[in-house]
């Protein structure tokens, strides 16, 4: 009878049906290939059905929707790397966060950049009291713990704003130039979009720098990559985790800011908005802040050229499709695009 | 204070400690002098890794653990840490989505010097296949890089003592004897004082000055590396012959 254990049988067998599905998604280039010659199809379809004209001004509209995403996905991902799960409160917290800065732009007259600027400060600073009041107190590692911690955030923060300003759409002015555009291959650019971009993409630079040249920052990727170790080396474990947080409440804002101007601002003004980016960081790895990025920009095609062309679906079922996205990705790329595969030599 | 401050580096007295409701160790007593290599021999479940985890104040305590007179029970990890420990856990420990670089600029995260990239440029030298993979992420290095690395990255916060947790564990033969070889040579030509938790008995001895054996929590055996070496029951138990 043999009695050595074959690994690679065993790990099958509890993977079930889906280790086929695993493995389809580990021959990249073919993959790669299929999804470019999937996309050509549409494209084609699409300019010979509709005009190029239309089809590049919907690629302009998705990247508005895709840079919005992103910066929410890039909240998810730091909190995602410090404390090891989603934040379902992030969109909440983006949404307070924009309240705050409304109060200070409508309520006081403050100039939008700085009311935006103010409200990304409290909300750091929020997220700070968030991480030591109801993260710090349970294990790093129980994240069941933690994850029920940022559904009763989600929900206490969503009533919350109920009753401080109530259900009615507010309008949030835009710190760009409003409703004026330049034209570029017959498609229009608005500077408020055009700018929006540019600030996602700032966010992203300069986060990255926070993160690769502060000292702070090496101490973030330790906690992120090693918990037990970061302790061994003198690392405030909880200090780095709160850091964490705070970038992420003050970036989630930065994204509802963003955005407010062009779906209004209501309590619930978010909740679409973190399915998509939920599924931008899940297509992006999670752990990767490029991969938020360019999950973001994804998901916003994705949302918009579906949504548009393929016109049963409508903008309501495009929402479906984002969940789609997630658990396909889960299924055949669970490390996502950029997310690092967790997987060691010893 | 410790009786012998200035000689003494480490007083382990009637040390308790478990996990939960498990007592691992039931009053053990050691002492590390300075300058010394001291081996903690035994086998699986003895107690070995318990006991350097309770140094380290990674789980409860009670007893008695100075270091040169300080106590450390009751204090934090970090703490303990600053105040001149450096623990290379078993497997490793290292930080594998960082590069190698970072993984020695972590390691001297609670110093407030600058000479840091000096620190790290010495230890390159003396652990060269670290360097040509300095800006490798450490998860892609093979096992007995990442434990250079992991030791490499301990001594870059300047300890005053090393405690080493199986370092040969899962290592081939040969990079075994290289890694010994390398630890005896920084404790003799830099001084740095060791204890050495292992299995691994006879290259364990070749270093060591003096050994302990931990047997169910309590250190059955003490003497010194000659000593031992040359016991019938640690011969028979720990090295095979």
């Amino acid at each position: 009878m043999a009695i050595g254990l074959d690994t690679e049988k065993a790990n099958e067998a509890v993977k079930g049906g889906y280790a086929s599905l695993e493995r389809f998604g580990s021959k990249r280039w073919r993959n790669l290939g299929i999804l470019a010659a999937a996309v050509v199809v549409f494209c084609i379809y699409a300019i010979h059905a509709h005009g190029f004209r239309l089809f590049f001004q919907r690629i302009v509209d998705a990247l508005n929707n895709g840079f919005i995403y992103a910066a929410m996905a890039l909240a998810l991902v730091l909190i995602y790397k410090a404390t090891g799960v989603i934040n379902f409160a992030q969109g909440n917290m983006a949404m307070f966060g924009t309240f705050i800065a409304y109060v200070f732009i409508s309520d006081h007259g403050f100039p939008v950049w700085l009311g935006i600027f103010i409200a990304m400060l409290i909300s750091a600073a929020g997220g700070a009291a968030i991480e030591r009041l109801f993260i710090r107190p349970f294990d790093p590692s129980n994240h069941l713990a933690i994850i029920i911690v940022t559904l009763a955030w989600f929900l206490i923060l969503g009533s919350a704003a109920q009753v401080i300003w109530g259900a009615d759409p507010h309008s949030f002015d835009t710190p760009f130039p409003r409703n004026r555009h330049f034209d570029f291959l017959d498609a229009r650019f608005f500077y408020e979009n055009v700018g929006t971009w540019l600030v996602v993409l700032v966010t992203l630079v300069l986060v990255s720098l926070l993160l690769r040249k502060t000292k702070i920052g090496l101490a973030f990727r330790s906690v992120s990559s090693n918990l037990e170790s970061s302790k061994l080396v003198g690392i405030h474990i909880g200090r780095t985790i709160q850091f964490g947080w705070a970038l992420a409440a003050a970036v989630g804002t930065l994204a509802g800011c963003l955005i407010a101007h062009n779906t209004f601002l209501t309590p619930g003004f978010m909740g679409t908005v973190l399915i998509y980016s939920f599924a931008a960081a899940t297509l992006g790895g999670l752990d990767s802040l490029p991969g938020a990025v360019v999950g973001g920009l994804l998901i916003g095609l994705a949302e918009t050229m579906i949504g548009g062309y393929v016109t049963p679906l409508g903008s309501d079922l495009a929402l479906g499709g984002a969940l789609v996205i997630i658990i396909v990705v889960l299924l055949v790329k669970p490390n996502g695009l950029f997310g690092s595969k967790r997987a060691e030599r010893v | 204070m410790s009786t012998a401050v200035g000689t003494t580096m480490l007083d382990v007295r009637e040390l308790w400690a478990g996990y939960g409701p498990v007592q691992v160790l039931h009053g053990v007593n050691f002492h590390v002098d300075v300058g010394e290599v001291v081996v903690v021999l035994g086998a699986n479940g003895a107690g070995k890794t318990t006991t350097l985890r309770a140094i380290c104040q990674m789980i409860g305590t009670k007893g008695r653990i100075e270091l040169q007179g300080t106590q450390l029970v009751g204090r934090s990890t970090t703490d303990v840490v600053r105040r001149g420990v450096a623990h290379v856990p078993q497997g490793r420990g290292t930080f594998p989505d960082l590069s190698v670089r970072d993984n020695l600029e972590v390691g001297a995260y609670t110093r407030r010097d600058n000479e840091v990239s000096t620190d790290i440029d010495r230890w390159f030298d003396a652990f060269p296949r670290l360097a040509d993979r300095r800006s490798q992420l450490a998860g892609s290095l093979s096992g007995g890089e990442q434990q250079m690395l992991a030791i490499a990255r301990a001594l870059m916060g300047r300890p005053r003592l090393l405690l080493l947790d199986e370092p040969s564990l899962g290592l081939a033969p040969l990079i075994v004897q290289d890694l010994f070889r390398r630890l005896g040579d920084l404790n003799a030509e830099q001084g740095i004082t060791m204890l050495v938790v292992e299995q691994n008995a006879n290259l364990a001895f070749e270093i060591a000055h003096r050994a302990y054996v931990l047997e169910a929590g309590q250190m059955a055996m003490s003497g010194t590396a000659d000593e031992l070496r040359n016991d019938d029951a640690v011969r028979r138990a720990y090295l095979g012959y």
